[in-house]
């Protein structure tokens, strides 16, 4: 065997991500510290513009927002999904996984244009409300927040349910019987015993389908509109609109930092109820 | 609540579970007195854990009844029915402390404060695990996590205590241990018991009486000592303990004892099990330690060729062959036997009972 170390295997991985991964952040960075779009005069001028104009923080907050309400909604739904998924016999079980990755499996594209049918004036959900009574005229979902949230809650579901069905099927069936055995109810077993153990799945799923659901850009201009502006649509039009390119770098890191603050203090969180999987 | 738990009658009536098409058990009859300890014994599959678990209420049966103290339990969830469960992975709760796994069963019946302390402190200075209040079950050993298993099931005085094979993740000293632990615990207590098991000596060691299980059914249920020494069925005899097994055919029946002719060849008078008729074909079955060996033929012993002699602690085990081709086990006393080369007889030792069984041929 050749004394190649080990860690010399990793380079050809290493120098690609390097070249295009590393190498671009940093130009992006450089390129945020010049005042004209042309690139030619260094200066702080760009980020005075983001940081000293209001509108700014209140994209940046309208961001993570949005990703707080699809994390809660994909929580709310997906939970009890996975309950139902773990009680479910196993060829139930196959079907109910092949419903859940089938978001993956499509084009982002079409799923979203397939909302567009889901949410519009005259489409299916309207329809049904209308015909039911429940309403009196159509409700307006497209380009509002709400349809916005409804699609990607679809949309990242799966990104929320797989995580979260991985550690729950880990746990020892037999802790359910054991509570219920003391003299818990379903509810208390819920919620001192399976909630509490599914922690590190919840936190992994929160990380994915926020630092997905705040970037998604198709979803996010396609169903919100251009009058819903988030922070992707902000650096599109910056980039490729407007052609203002260090303007576009300095919203580009602003994402960054905002996404992986929060990401960072999620992964906080999990890897401090983490230890409990392998009890 | 009490502060002693008084030992509970368990009544099992005519129960059957089905999983599918399948029975699991199928018609278990058991009539369980106060403070007694019974273990279902049985090879793996044979529904003696599905019965435990219809107990606890986890599973729910296609028909028959459970009774604790005369009033049926069916109707209840598990939640509602106070038995006590100890798993065979104790399935602590790994995100809690010792104390607050202890404690868990307190606070699910709405006991708070001091009380809860109080009984926690008792219960784990009852197991011997004082000092480990404040630990996570994973920093346990084995034997201490199925103690504070126990404590936690015990803490809320359960009517019944079950146990699901509680000893097999266990080394084999610590399980002898944890045996005769388990057994002190539910004679302070007055608990009826049952312990499942698929290992026999835990099951004669620690049980009053054993319902050993084949198939979903029960077939024998009885003293350890009668279902070793008075197997009632084949299975039993070949379940429990080891046995040598020799072919024969009833020559003459008169009232309750039969004469049999071994295929071996020697002719043996023993008592009959009902049902048989002459020229039954029978099968006769002989614990090792109940067979000796001689050098003298005789009408009541047979010929044998000898095999390997295998010093096992203090007795002797002799592997033989019959001239029909059965083989044999024989125990003895282990002692110096100058002739031993020359004991190529065997027969029926001074206070054996053998037991006969009807044979298909």
């Amino acid at each position: 065997m050749n004394k190649l170390a080990e860690w010399q295997l990793t380079l050809p991985l290493a120098l690609a991500f390097a070249a295009i991964f590393l190498a671009p952040l940093l130009m992006l960075v450089g390129v945020s510290f010049f005042n004209d779009d042309k690139i030619t005069e260094p200066g702080f001028a760009q980020w005075a513009k983001f940081y000293g104009d209001p509108f700014s923080y209140k994209v940046i907050g309208d961001t993570m927002l949005l990703g707080v309400k699809t994390v809660c909604a994909t929580i709310l739904v997906g939970y009890p999904l996975a309950l139902v998924y773990l009680d479910a016999p196993q060829r139930l079980q196959k079907v109910l996984i092949f419903i859940i990755v089938m978001p993956l499996l499509l084009s982002v594209v079409v799923r979203t244009f397939a909302w567009i049918v889901v949410l519009g004036r005259e489409g299916v959900v309207n329809q049904l409300l209308l015909s039911l009574g429940i309403i009196s005229e159509p409700l307006r979902l497209l380009q509002t927040e709400l349809g916005l949230v409804i699609s990607l809650t679809q949309i990242e579901m799966p990104l929320m349910l797989l995580p979260l069905i991985s550690v729950m099927s880990r746990l020892d069936p037999n802790l359910r019987d054991a509570s219920a055995a003391l003299g818990a109810s379903r509810w208390r077993t819920l919620f001192t015993v399976i909630v509490p153990l599914s922690m590190p799945g919840l936190v992994a799923g929160c990380l994915l389908v926020f630092a997905s659901s705040t970037t998604a850009f198709i979803s996010q201009t396609v169903i919100g509109g251009v009058r819903l502006i988030y922070l992707p649509l902000l650096i599109w039009q910056q980039s490729l609109v407007v052609f203002n390119w260090p303007f576009a770098a300095v919203v580009s890191i602003s994402l960054l930092v905002s996404v992986l603050t929060v990401v960072s203090a999620l992964s906080w969180l999990g890897r401090r109820s983490g230890g409990y999987v392998h009890g | 609540m009490q502060s002693t738990p008084a030992g509970r009658t368990l009544d099992v009536e005519d129960l059957t579970v089905r999983y599918g098409q399948a029975l699991a058990v199928d018609g278990v009859t058991l009539a369980i007195e106060p403070g007694e300890v019974v273990a279902l014994l049985g090879p793996s599959g044979c529904g003696k854990t599905t019965l435990l678990r219809v107990i606890a209420g986890f599973v729910r049966q296609a028909g028959g009844r459970v009774r604790v103290d005369g009033a049926t339990i069916d109707h209840l969830p598990a939640n509602q029915r106070n038995i006590g469960i100890v798993f065979q992975n104790y399935a602590l709760f790994p995100h809690m402390t010792v104390a607050e796994n202890v404690a868990y069963g307190l606070h699910a019946r709405g006991m708070r404060g001091p009380e809860v302390l109080a009984q926690v402190s008792r219960f784990l200075d009852i197991v011997q695990l004082g000092g480990f209040r404040e630990r996570l079950p994973r920093q346990l050993s084995g034997g201490q996590q199925q103690r504070v298993a126990l404590a936690r099931a015990l803490a809320v005085e359960p009517s019944i205590l079950l146990l699901d094979e509680p000893f097999a993740a266990l080394d084999r000293n610590l399980r002898l241990d944890m045996q005769i632990e388990v057994k002190r615990l539910q004679r302070t207590l007055g608990l009826t018991t049952i312990l499942v098991t698929h290992d026999q000596d835990e099951a004669m060691s620690v049980a009053d009486r054993i319902a050993v299980m084949n198939r979903g059914r029960v077939e024998q249920f009885d003293t350890p000592v009668a279902i070793y020494d008075r197997p009632q069925t084949l299975f039993v005899n070949g379940f429990i303990g080891t046995t040598n097994l020799l072919n024969g055919r009833v020559a003459a029946l008169d009232g309750g004892t039969a004469t049999v002719a071994l295929d071996a060849g020697a002719t043996l008078r023993l008592p009959a099990p009902t049902g048989l008729s002459t020229g039954a074909p029978v099968m006769l079955s002989v614990r090792p330690e109940q067979l000796a060996l001689s050098q003298v033929p005789g009408p009541e012993s047979w010929r044998i060729e000898r095999g390997l002699s295998l010093p096992l602690g203090a007795q002797l085990v002799h592997e033989a062959r019959t001239t029909d081709g059965a083989s044999l086990k024989i125990v003895e006393p282990r002692r110096a036997s100058p002739a031993d080369a020359a004991r190529i007889y065997c027969m029926l030792a001074a206070d054996a009972h053998p037991t006969l069984f009807p044979r298909s041929t």
